[in-house]
């Protein structure tokens, strides 16, 4: 006798030709998906790898031979470490494991190859969703299990031939039903209140504000119209030209760069206020600690604190999307006595630079004497009037930066005109200061909500008049008033790309109400929120033994569901026991009920009896039925139709007696 | 491995037999429940579950929620799976078995039938190391073939059937177990070689003497040839008489099998000899008879009634 196959011999067998393909997809999905974070000649190499050998195994079956593999694996450790430096951490690891998905495809033969490359193809999409997890990118990676699944589907034998989009339905039918139990599953698996390994490399750039500020720097913050700030109200907003959010306050300035320095032992500075305004930010990861707020904040939120300037930091960099509560002051007087050290600061300026604007702030001084809000005035007057352009491609500037742009060049953005106005207020003896954050933003009706971008970061001066305290200035809106009222993509007119235009930028800024429910929603459900979650239920504080417990219960419900959808046996209908029912039903009403043992000849014979009147119509029913019953395997149906009329037109007569 | 682990079965089903207790045979059809399917993961399926606890301590970790919603989401779609693996089986039915003719020694073809109302794919058969896999369609029904080897002759009981389905992410096996209550009968195996069976002495006159009625050849004329044989025209041409020789295809004489005329030889060598009588009349196309102790066969020629011969010598005690 021959001996039977082996295992191993048997998973051994080589794959048919459509689940290569499906496989074959799959991955071409997942290095689509983390095409963007790979290098280009690593994409374009792993692509063509993938199609070379899409195309070799269409034209024969068999492994590449492993003289070619192993140097493929060399090549790529040593690729992905001469570019990245080193082969932990997110990038090179995505790019390492991308690169061993498609070396897999390379020896995949035998079904057992197949599903280890799945499985792994699986991991390389959730990795997609470290580098990003919004909603759009989340829906397509979940799109990347329908190959997969089919994949696996592909292996199994004996089906019927199917086209690819059949072969995907069943997959999404699979995803559908267990949506639910996924949801539950999402809900009550308990987070981690601190993290088991190192979280994500520091590395990575930092979005966002700076604390440093150089005319020009902003330039890149300009054109990322990402979402920087979600800002919802409880009453009212404020109207469009009080929607300054503050950053950093910068005092020191050293020719080049206006520099936020932490102070952290300083207490905040006196705030005298009449009217405060609540509100709720949700904000983008920044990797940064500085929390904006509208101005100015009255205290900070919980694990953040209150700088000297009014400037709220965080414990930690914000890694993840935070939401914070907090309330500000719309009308203030913010630190209405100045010392004398802090009056020092606020008129340095570093010796040996821009001599023509110091030149100018002396004689503007002499000119109006004590008179400072007419200097004021007089600046934003020479902005508005001295022929200065608002430009997001300004000219460069020389080593006296400031004399530069405002005699020569005289174009720029916010950065330029607030460090101009900043050093011309020094020069005239009027303490000031430069403040950066974002001004404006996207009034989301629908969602009740102000939607800040990077695009919308600006930066701004402070002045500091006797009696009042420090006063916002802004001359960027004495030369662009639109940029404070519309925001920079209007004041900046034609500069911006083509895919700015007005109708799209509605469109992305009504989507973007989507996008806050999926950040606040599901991104920003961490552990405190989850904590909460039973509240509504009269469990105030939901430990993890809760957590668990609740999601046994909850699966163990899905099962049962599960399973009754399993078990369930569809009887198969009768129609003829159905009309006989409905005669029954008829009769009982006049007092002839069927017996539990009776038979249909017997109990219809019986009502025969009992209604003399329709002897004759019961009788015919009955040998109908017994016929329709017993005489053949299955009732004909015209006949069939007959009895169920005769049976629902039957008509018990009320005998008089 | 295998060994242990079939020893383990084994013992299992001997000692717990509430696990095994569809181990007896049972009259078709036979349709599958859910008190009879068992599931288990697959090894892919343990591996699998592994790369998602890592992924999911991976998005814990990294306190990525839309990386723990795909988890969750993958989790739930291999546990959704394991239900539609039972639902695979779940009422399927063994209608009937057919089975073919084989001789001992050689494999017997059987042929299952399986119906059930629902459209089912990719299940498999196993029975000993006979390994099949099947799908139902709209049809309803299907027919699975599969062999089992034979060692005597006689009624062979079946084993035990194994059907299960990895359906449909080959994270989860479903099975069951069938032991149909049926036979098949395993045919005798012919003797290689031998004598030829002893032939009635009239035989040979018999054949001599026949003469038919189709024309064969012409042939000089003997003495004593009928007068209306001779071929008068084609004996004008020749020298002498010609005389039509007719014939007729004569089947091969009968042959009377008997059990009795063969004594100094075994029983089971007689069985052998008359198996291979047997097969030499049917490939001559004679007709033939057999006599056996308790049962007698006319004479008939065929293959039904070479099967119903081989069958009486099967069944032969």
């Amino acid at each position: 006798m021959i001996a039977p196959p082996s295992r191993k011999a048997r998973s051994e067998t080589p794959i048919d030709i459509r689940s290569f393909d499906l496989l074959s997809l799959t991955t071409a999905f997942v290095l689509g998906l983390h095409a963007a974070h790979l290098p280009w000649w690593l994409d374009i190499t792993l692509a063509l790898l993938l199609g070379w050998r899409w195309w070799q195994r269409r034209q024969r079956a068999g492994r590449v031979p492993r003289w070619l593999k192993l140097p493929l694996l060399m090549l790529l450790t040593l690729a992905v470490i001469t570019y990245y430096g080193s082969i932990f951490g997110r990038e090179p690891g995505a790019a390492f494991a991308i690169g061993l998905l498609i070396l897999k495809l390379l020896e995949t033969e035998s079904a057992r190859d197949v599903r280890v490359g799945i499985g792994f193809a699986c991991f390389a999409l959730m990795t997609a969703l470290l580098f990003d997890q919004g909603l759009i990118v989340t829906v397509i990676v979940a799109l990347g299990l329908l190959p997969a699944l089919a994949t696996l589907r592909a292996l199994e034998p004996a089906q019927t031939p199917m086209t690819l989009r059949r072969s995907l339905l069943p997959g999404l039918g699979l995803l559908a039903a267990a949506l639910p139990l996924a949801l539950l599953a999402f809900l009550l698996v308990p987070r981690l209140s601190s993290p088991l390994w190192g979280a994500p490399s520091p590395r990575e750039a930092r979005t966002g504000l700076s604390d440093r500020m150089s005319p020009g720097n902003f330039t890149d913050l300009l054109t990322d119209d990402r979402p920087a700030l979600r800002v919802s109200f409880g009453g009212t907003p404020p109207p469009p030209d009080q929607r300054y959010f503050r950053a950093y306050v910068m005092w020191d300035y050293d020719g080049t760069n206006w520099n936020y320095v932490d102070l952290v032992y300083r207490a905040p500075v006196e705030l005298l206020t009449s009217h405060t305004i609540k509100y709720q930010i949700s904000m983008e990861p920044t990797h940064q600690r500085v929390l904006p707020m509208l101005d100015v904040p009255v205290d900070a939120p919980e694990g953040a604190r209150l700088r000297q300037d009014h400037v709220v930091m965080a414990d930690r960099p914000v890694n993840d999307p935070l939401t914070y509560t907090a309330q500000s002051a719309v009308q203030y007087r913010l630190q209405p006595e100045l010392g004398i050290q802090a009056r020092q600061r606020g008129l340095s300026l570093p010796v040996g630079f821009n001599p023509r604007a110091l030149a100018l702030g002396r004689e503007w001084r002499q000119r109006y004497g004590n008179d400072d809000a007419a200097i004021v005035q007089t600046a934003l007057a020479l902005f508005h009037d001295g022929g200065f352009s608002y430009t997001l491609s300004p000219a460069p500037l020389g080593r006296d930066a400031m004399d530069d742009f405002l005699f020569n060049t005289r174009e720029g953005f916010c950065e330029h005109y607030s460090s101009a106005f900043t050093v011309l207020m020094r020069a005239a003896g009027i303490p000031a200061r430069v403040v950066t954050g974002y001004q404006g933003g996207y009034w989301n009706q629908v969602g009740d909500y102000l939607l800040v971008r990077y695009s919308d970061a600006h930066a701004w001066s402070e002045v500091w008049l006797a009696g009042r305290g420090w006063v916002r200035v802004d001359p960027t809106a004495a030369v662009r008033p639109e940029r404070v009222s519309l925001g920079a993509a209007a004041a900046a007119g034609e500069q911006l790309a083509w895919y700015r235009n007005d109708w799209l930028q509605g469109l992305r800024n009504h989507w973007d109400i989507v996008n806050r429910w999926w950040g606040e929603g599901v991104i920003g459900f961490d552990a405190v929120r989850q904590r909460g979650l039973l509240t509504p239920f009269g469990i105030r504080d939901a430990d993890t033994k809760t957590l668990g417990a609740l999601l046994a219960i909850g699966s163990v419900l899905f099962i049962a569901i599960g399973l009754g959808w399993a078990l369930l046996r569809r009887q198969a209908r009768d129609p003829l026991r159905a009309a006989l029912r409905e005669l029954e039903r008829k009769l009982a009403r006049r007092g002839v009920v069927r017996r539990p043992s009776e038979g249909p000849q017997h109990y219809l014979s019986r009502a025969a009896r009992a209604l003399p009147g329709q002897r004759d119509e019961l009788a015919m029913l009955m040998r109908c039925y017994l016929e329709l019953r017993y005489a053949h395997d299955e009732p004909p149906p015209e006949s069939l139709r007959d009895f169920q009329r005769a049976a629902r037109d039957f008509r018990v007569v009320r005998v008089v007696k | 491995m295998r060994d242990i682990l079939r020893r383990m079965q084994t013992w299992a089903e001997r000692r717990l037999p509430a696990l095994t207790r569809y181990r007896r045979p049972e009259n078709l059809p036979i349709e599958l429940h859910r008190r009879r399917i068992y599931i288990v993961p697959t090894g892919f399926g343990l591996g699998f579950s592994v790369l998602l606890l890592v992924m999911m301590v991976g998005a814990l970790n990294y306190t990525n929620n839309a990386a723990l919603l795909l988890t969750c989401l993958l989790g739930a779609a291999s546990a959704t799976s394991m239900l539609l693996a039972f639902r695979s089986l779940d009422r399927l039915r063994l209608s009937h078995i057919r089975a073919g003719h084989a001789v001992a020694g050689q494999p017997i073809e059987l042929m299952l039938v399986f119906d059930s109302r629902r459209n089912r794919s990719a299940i498999r058969v196993d029975l000993e190391h006979s390994r099949t896999a099947f799908a139902i369609g709209a049809s309803g029904s299907a027919e699975v073939k599969l062999t089992l080897p034979t060692a005597h002759r006689g009624w062979q009981m079946l084993p035990r059937l194994r059907l299960w389905s990895s359906w449909p992410l080959g994270l989860f096996r479903a099975w069951s177990w069938l032991h149909p209550e049926q036979s098949v009968l395993v045919w005798p195996r012919p003797e290689a070689a031998g004598p030829p069976p002893h032939a009635a002495a009239d035989d040979a006159r018999h054949m001599r003497l026949h003469q038919g009625d189709e024309l064969a050849a012409l042939r000089d004329y003997r003495v004593g040839d009928p007068q209306r044989h001779i071929a008068w025209k084609a004996s004008a041409r020749h020298a002498n008489l010609l005389v039509k020789d007719f014939e007729q295809p004569q089947s091969r004489p009968q042959w009377q099998l008997d059990w009795r005329q063969l004594p100094g030889l075994d029983h089971e060598a007689r069985i052998a000899r008359l198996a291979r009588w047997l097969g030499e009349a049917q490939a001559q196309q004679r007709n033939y008879s057999l006599w056996l102790p308790g049962d007698e066969i006319a004479s008939g020629s065929g293959p039904l009634h070479y099967a119903r011969c081989m069958n009486a010598l099967a069944q032969l005690p």
